[in-house]
């Protein structure tokens, strides 16, 4: 069976590569959008905090034996509660100035992190094992499916739809959406709107976390794996429209899908497709795929 | 210092208020007694809507006083004069395009018992039941202004703070806004009304401030508007 003179499960095994990459660009990119929705900042320090997602599901394993199941709940908490106090500390002062001052501030912070986790662990990967009830996988009868990447993929599609499910059906989701749109209103109606801005920015900093966990087992843990992946996250947030919650998941997956596709039909555009999508969008939508257009 | 009023809900003195570097509000005095009706009248750009905004906290820079209640706000963060028990309806009405009908409605926490219900606000607002699953900014401007109205009843807040409710709307529902703050001043709420219609102003008001360059600059009661026409309108310039 072959689609195109290609072999169906080559096909189908670069689609499945594809939506493994799309889920990882799907929570990233959604934890920049609400940041960007209600902060105003581009959160340079995004692939930093997935780093230290990573990390942190590491050295919880070989420091104190925590497995990978209890890693995906307390690392997005440790380091999302690591998200609110620099928040506090640090972003809070910025809020006044332009847009720039906020990504030089957070690309700092995002050296730094990289720097000292690279000091300390050198720049090659290390592995993280996988858990005994990740291995093997399932025959679908034209492809192979690990359990592994088939659970990266339900894993973070059901983080997205949860997040999205509260940002856009809960009560507290529509003072976020209210914060985000009006905030000096939404204060004056006696709503906690640096709280929210706080608890968001930890919220966004814990999906890259966990995203960060999710990545543990299948790719090579180390310090620079956040900055790599951040920059394609960069272009799938533009495509799908800053600050649009459902943009982000959806081109997230959907770019995902075009890259796994690209590589079957001509793979040395795979790495660049995205970016050329991106302008091609910035030429004709400015406001991306799912952004409201002024 | 001028003497303090008795008892008034709100008392502003020597209020002073600044955008960037510019100065708006000249040292403003004025107060509101309990279960009054005020209004705010000027032309435009006197200082009216900067008035509301700077007793709401929403202007960084602001010097004098803000009694509510007796308690001085002036240093106050929004969120606390909020709680406090004040609630804005902005020039703009401020209604959230990202937020359904309902989800406005509901969106001002309550800060005080004795708020309505909402089967209440329906009741004076049928259109909002009718199209809560609506998006709000898909109201008319008509429906979008009982909305932003609407949504302070229910914080049990007792001082309404309504920044030209009329503009730009129909004759007719200038008429059914003139009701419903008739009807407000009924059950005993406190409104300070910013108008540039002071024709609408003398249907529902108690007394009129007149503002100009960011100071008040005179004080009619209702009863005495007739006589007082001419001086009205040239502060006006209508």
């Amino acid at each position: 069976m072959s689609i195109f003179n290609i072999p169906i499960q080559l096909f189908s095994t670069q689609i499945m590569l594809g939506l493994i990459n799309g889920a990882f660009y799907a929570i990233l990119s959604l934890g920049l959008a609400i940041i960007f929705g209600l902060l105003n900042i581009v959160n340079f320090a995004h692939g930093a905090f997935y780093m230290l997602g990573a990390f942190g599901a590491l050295l919880l394993l070989d420091h104190l034996g925590i497995n990978y199941w209890a890693a995906l709940v307390i690392v997005p908490l440790l380091i999302g509660l690591l998200g609110c106090v620099i928040e506090r500390s640090v972003l809070r002062w910025i809020y006044d100035l332009d847009h720039l001052y906020g990504m030089i501030l957070t690309f700092g912070m995002s050296l730094v992190m990289v720097g000292i986790f690279r000091n300390m662990y050198g720049a090659t990967g290390l592995a993280y094992s996988m858990p005994p009830s990740l291995q093997g996988g399932f025959n679908l009868g034209f492809m192979y499916l690990p359990a592994s990447r088939a659970f990266v993929i339900v894993a973070s599609g059901l983080v997205c739809l949860l997040t999205w499910l509260a940002i856009e059906k809960t009560r507290v989701g529509s003072w976020l959406r209210a914060a985000t749109e009006k905030p000096q209103l939404t204060e004056a109606f006696g709503i906690n709107v640096p709280l929210l801005i706080t608890l968001t920015y930890g919220f966004g900093v814990a999906l890259a976390a966990f995203a960060g966990v999710l990545a543990a087992p299948i790719f090579s843990v180390n310090p620079m794996m956040g900055s790599d992946l951040i920059i394609v996250v960069f272009a799938v947030v533009v495509i799908g429209g800053m600050g649009s919650i459902s943009g982000a998941i959806l081109s997230g997956f959907m770019l995902g899908l075009v890259e796994g596709v690209t590589k079957v039909f001509w793979p040395q555009a795979s790495s660049t497709v995205i970016f050329v999508i991106m302008a091609i969008v910035l030429l004709v939508r400015p406001a991306g795929l799912f952004g409201k257009q002024d | 210092m001028p003497e303090t009023t008795p008892n008034a809900m709100l008392e502003v003195r020597g209020l002073q208020a600044w955008y960037g570097e510019s100065h708006v509000l000249h040292g403003i005095d004025f107060h509101v007694q309990q279960g009054e009706v005020v209004t705010l009248l000027g032309r435009n750009g006197a200082g009216k809507s900067t008035t509301l905004k700077t007793i709401m906290g929403m202007l960084k820079r602001r010097e004098g006083s803000i009694k509510f209640r007796g308690q001085e706000l002036a240093a106050a963060t929004s969120r606390h004069i909020a709680r406090a028990g004040i609630a804005f309806c902005p020039e703009d009405r401020g209604i959230y395009s990202s937020l359904t009908v309902e989800e406005n409605l509901m969106l001002p926490p309550v800060v005080a018992e004795g708020g309505m219900s909402v089967a209440e606000i329906h009741q004076l607002f049928p259109n909002l039941a009718e199209r809560r699953r609506s998006q709000g900014t898909r109201l008319s401007g008509g429906e979008q202004q009982m909305l932003a109205i609407g949504r302070i009843l229910r914080t049990g807040a007792r001082l309404l703070l309504l920044d030209e409710p009329t503009e730009g709307l129909a004759p007719v529902i200038v008429q059914q806004i003139g009701a419903i703050i008739r009807k407000l001043k009924e059950r005993g709420y406190t409104v300070v009304l910013v108008e540039q219609n002071f024709h609408f102003a003398a249907t529902v008001a108690d007394r009129h401030y007149v503002m100009d360059h960011g100071a008040i600059v005179d004080m009619i009661p209702n009863s005495e508007i007739d006589a007082h026409a001419e001086k009205l309108n040239s502060y006006l310039g209508v």
